[in-house]
């Protein structure tokens, strides 16, 4: 599978995740710019993490207007695979690839740390190779992330099983306590309903590569990688 | 040339002496100066600017050594050779006058400053770290200060994408009003991809690129050349405003631009702007420069020609470019969204000429107004102060030993300077660029990944002031040894050293004699321990304001040092691994609790003597750590610093919750066992299996070394008494600060 990774201008994981893909995984990558019009064969498409256009305005709010984002739409729309992370998934949002928003932590704070998170899926291209109910450690960093959808909103995505993960503690315990930044139903990660378009808060990218410890975050990346060699 | 009739009045009122006005004519060859010349002279000359009240012991400072590339003062950061065809950019900057108003723009606009110097010289920033200063933690000003320089650092360096690998915060009330906030950056470049901050060639386009031109931050570096006083926050408009976004454009245009050949040299424009960037680039060229400041893209409509030259707005680059390829440089700022403009050209003769509306507004020549150049250098007068022999006569007889260590300990840990950073160090993106290798491993230093390569860089930031403060030698020798101490644990190798000199007034006997004391201190040690001082920054005038009158801030040198991981399998964590292990303290204890976080906080006594100390010493033990951890012996290595033998101890159970069980020393106090910051120490576990090998190897080196103890349980105990749970110990540890600052 050939993947297009777009950067946004301060988009500032875009290499990680590149190197990722690249590297770590073996897959092919295309690197894609914000002003192009095509996305050069790319059949799955990542909005990496950062600070597109400075998140000034409202995190994500400008980069959907940005001219590829007219191609990642039709490509969606296709029933092409697209995964945003952090601020992709935020990007992701605005653009309504995805329901619901992400707001300011209910900390008000940004936070980076490694948080737990508990497999609420494994039917979708990017958690198949994790069981449910696993729990896998792997970084976030942001300061816009507590994941709100009106109450039909968050009824329809459980009942179509499209959280992909919720924030926990290391025993998969999920609760007030162990919401990282007090999102909905702790919600860290979801998918839409034709299950081609993944966001997610945390960074699997930060949790792949055996130099820094924690290789948790490359089931995310290997249940790809299962999708594709069958 | 128009004049608006300055005169010594008007210098006076810019922070020119005198006998620096009269020099100027001289420089001027008899001409009186103009507002806007005037004006210009006062930043370049200004302490922050010219160094003119430091420079002579700066250069003191040993400033060669075999893996540097670029010695002190060369360009904007140093530059070490560190192999595989790499080089690794770095160096440490104060933002304490700013932030001491506006903490939130004046950290941030810190963060910038810092990385454009790195990849101003075509280098990728791949990790950042912070020292910070701040008073007394219960006062709401402290609390301000603080929560708005986290964010400020926070914001800025998160959305730039730069990680956060290590830092230090320590509190003190000399800080009360002047909190000090250095950061550091650490880039890595392609040893032929560098950029110089130079610009030659007559007839070469001169550009300024990245951000607009606005009012802000004028007169800046005159402003940090001076005393905080209860008027400072009327300087607000000194302070410049980041845009971090901005930056990043700016980042990865330059980075673009260092790949090709299209430039003679590139400088960012930090304090003093335009003035400071065309003087240095034009005078290191031995060139001059026309420069027409109606071409600069400005914020606002109507700004004064000296407002244009001195303004610190950020995200501002000067780029000389090679005659003929405009057109691609221009193309490369075009993609990126980003100002390109050019502004002058290179002359010949070494004559700055500033126009504005037709008009010649400045005309100097640019080695008058620069540090090594015309710039003033002065030796101050110093004084040794009465407290520094007073602090010598204190013994550890008039303390009495505690007898409680559980409630000492339990007291210990929740000390603002000994508790953990966790609530800080969780607002700053530690593991954006996917390089730290410290996060699930912690160690003494931050371990930058250089990614397909065996090799690794450790950084670190030290400085324990109080030590500085009581013997400024000394301490800050110890300085550069904890920062040495802490490459060596994590299993690197030290290299080189950049630092940031915060100091109170220079025309203070006494502050200027802990300046020019702790300079020695810095160039003995750095000496001994073959790290080159690669540049860094002074900044003075740091004080709090109290009713007893200013008093300067503990003097307070920041040692930010790297070091090479020459192969990532030495890379040594500070937590224990196994339970069973022997733990060794590798070096001697003391019976010494001289200037320890134990002495001041929980005795209350301000003023002893430097802890223990001795530089062969810890040199020895330095070097055999080192052939120890090559050779494979040593599962966790944590150095003993703030807080003692316990602290260390515990921060080494707190990584895996596992325990420990140790014995004091006879003919050693208890306290001082545990508690005293006596120098050269390490906590070393150890498999049994191995320990003969070790105990044969440090026999044969001569190395002093203490079995104390194993790895066990999940409780801390002392000769057979439990201290209290690794748990409840960590949960005090990692909630303390949390609990003071948001209270």
């Amino acid at each position: 599978m050939k993947f297009g990774v777009i950067t946004f201008p301060g988009s500032n994981c875009d290499q990680d995740m590149i190197y990722v893909l690249e590297s770590i995984m073996g897959f092919e990558v295309v690197k894609l710019w914000h002003k192009d019009h095509d996305l050069q064969g790319a059949e799955f498409v990542v909005l990496p993490g950062g600070f597109s256009y400075g998140d000034y305005l409202r995190s994500g709010a400008i980069a959907r207007f940005s001219p590829i984002m007219n191609e990642v739409v039709n490509h969606a729309k296709k029933g092409g695979y697209v995964m945003g992370i952090c601020n992709g998934f935020q990007i992701l949002c605005e653009a309504q690839l995805l329901p619901g928003t992400l707001q300011h932590n209910n900390s008000q704070l940004f936070v980076c740390d490694n948080v737990y998170l508990k497999t609420a899926t494994s039917n979708s291209l990017v958690t198949n190779a994790l069981q449910k109910d696993q729990v896998i450690k792997v970084p976030v960093a942001h300061a816009e992330g507590r994941y709100f959808n009106h109450a039909e909103g968050i009824k329809a995505l459980e009942d179509a099983d499209q959280v992909l993960f919720r924030y926990c503690d290391a025993n998969g315990l999920v609760n007030d306590f162990t919401n990282l930044n007090g999102s909905i139903n702790n919600i860290a990660g979801i998918t839409n309903t034709n299950r081609n378009v993944f966001g997610m808060m945390p960074h699997p990218e930060r949790a792949a590569d055996t130099n820094l410890g924690n290789i948790d975050g490359k089931k995310i990346f290997e249940s790809i990688l299962n999708q594709v060699s069958v | 040339m128009s004049s608006n009739e300055p005169n010594i009045e008007v210098a006076k009122k810019l922070g020119i002496l005198e006998e620096e006005y009269h020099k100027i004519v001289e420089h001027l060859e008899g001409r009186e100066p103009n507002f806007t010349e005037l004006s210009i002279y006062a930043v370049m000359w200004s302490e922050h600017c010219s160094y003119k009240n430091s420079i002579k012991y700066l250069k003191t400072l040993p400033r060669t050594g075999p893996h540097l590339l670029a010695e002190a003062g060369e360009e904007n950061a140093g530059l070490v050779d560190i192999g595989d065809g790499l080089a690794c950019a770095f160096k440490i900057e104060s933002h304490n006058h700013p932030s001491a108003i506006e903490p939130y723009q004046g950290a941030a606009t810190g963060v910038g400053g810092i990385n454009r110097d790195i990849f101003t010289m075509g280098a990728r920033p791949v990790a950042q770290l912070n020292s910070l200063r701040f008073g007394d933690p219960s006062l709401e000003k402290t609390k301000w200060l603080l929560k708005g320089v986290v964010k400020g650092i926070g914001d800025y360096g998160n959305s730039f994408g730069v990680p956060v690998l290590g830092g230090e915060v320590f509190f003190d009330k000399s800080y009360n009003t002047n909190p000090l906030v250095n950061a550091m950056s650490v880039g890595i470049v392609d040893k032929g991809k560098t950029i110089s901050a130079i610009a030659f060639g007559e007839g070469n386009p001169v550009f300024i690129v990245g951000s607009s031109t606005g009012k802000d931050g004028i007169h800046g570096a005159t402003f940090a050349s001076g005393d905080l006083s209860e008027t400072s926050m009327d300087d607000l408009p000194a302070v410049q405003v980041g845009d971090p976004f901005q930056e990043k454009l700016l980042l990865e245009a330059s980075l673009e631009l260092a790949g090709k050949d299209y430039i003679i040299g590139m400088q960012d424009m930090g304090a003093a702007g335009i003035t400071c960037s065309t003087s240095e680039m034009s005078e290191k060229g031995g060139v001059g420069m026309d420069i027409n400041l109606d071409l600069v893209p400005t914020r606002q409509e109507g700004m004064l020609p000296f407002e244009i030259l001195l303004s610190e707005s950020q995200e501002r680059m000067l780029v000389v470019v090679k005659k003929g390829f405009e057109n691609q440089v221009t193309e490369i700022f075009d993609k990126w969204d980003l100002n390109c403009v050019q502004i002058g050209v290179v002359t010949k003769g070494n004559t700055l000429r500033y126009f504005a509306k037709d008009e010649l507004v400045a005309e100097l020549p640019a080695d008058t107004l620069v540090l090594g150049g015309g710039a003033p250098v002065y030796d101050r007068e110093y004084r040794e102060p009465a407290y520094h022999q007073k602090a010598k006569s204190f013994t550890i007889d008039s303390i009495k030993e505690p007898e409680d260590l559980k409630a000492v300990t339990e007291f210990m840990v929740a000390q603002p300077n000994i508790a953990s950073k966790k609530w800080i160090i969780k607002q700053y993106d530690s593991m954006v660029g996917t390089i730290n290798m410290s996060t699930n491993n912690p160690s003494d230093a931050g371990i930058v990944n250089i990614k397909d390569s065996n090799k690794a860089i450790a950084v670190t930031v030290d400085c324990n002031a109080r030590y500085v403060h009581t013997d400024p030698q000394v301490g800050c020798s110890i300085a550069v040894a904890e920062a040495a101490r802490n490459i060596v644990c994590s299993g690197g190798e030290p290299s080189a050293v950049t630092n940031c000199c915060n100091f109170g007034n220079p025309y203070n006997p006494e502050a200027y004699w802990q300046f020019v004391m702790a300079i020695k201190g810095m160039g003995e040690a750095c000496e001994k321990f073959n790290t080159p001082v690669t540049g860094g920054n002074v900044s003075f005038y740091n004080q709090t304001v109290t009713k007893d009158g200013d008093v300067p801030v503990l003097p307070t040198p920041t040692i930010g040092m790297i070091g090479l991981v020459n192969d990532k399998s030495n890379i040594t964590p500070l937590g224990f691994e196994n339970e069973g292990d022997h733990i060794i303290l590798l070096g001697e204890s003391k019976n010494d609790i001289n200037s320890s976080e134990y002495l001041r906080s929980f005795h209350q006594v301000e003023l002893s003597p430097a802890p223990y100390f001795n530089m062969d010493e810890e040199y020895h033990m330095q070097d055999t750590l080192q052939k120890l951890i090559k050779a494979g012996l040593i599962n966790s290595a944590h150095d003993c610093a703030d807080g003692g033998l316990m602290i260390t101890l515990l921060e080494s159970s707190y990584v895996n919750n596992i325990g420990f069980s140790i014995q004091t020393k006879n003919g050693i106090r208890r306290d001082a066992f545990l508690f005293g910051e006596a120098q050269g120490r390490v906590v070393l576990s150890v498999s049994k299996n191995n320990f003969d090998s070790f105990k044969q190897y440090c026999n044969n080196n001569n190395q002093i070394f203490e079995l104390i103890g194993s790895v066990i349980g999940s409780v801390a105990i002392v000769d057979g008494n439990s201290i209290g749970s690794i748990k409840g110990l960590k949960e005090t540890y990692n909630n303390s600060l949390e609990k003071i600052i948001l209270n």
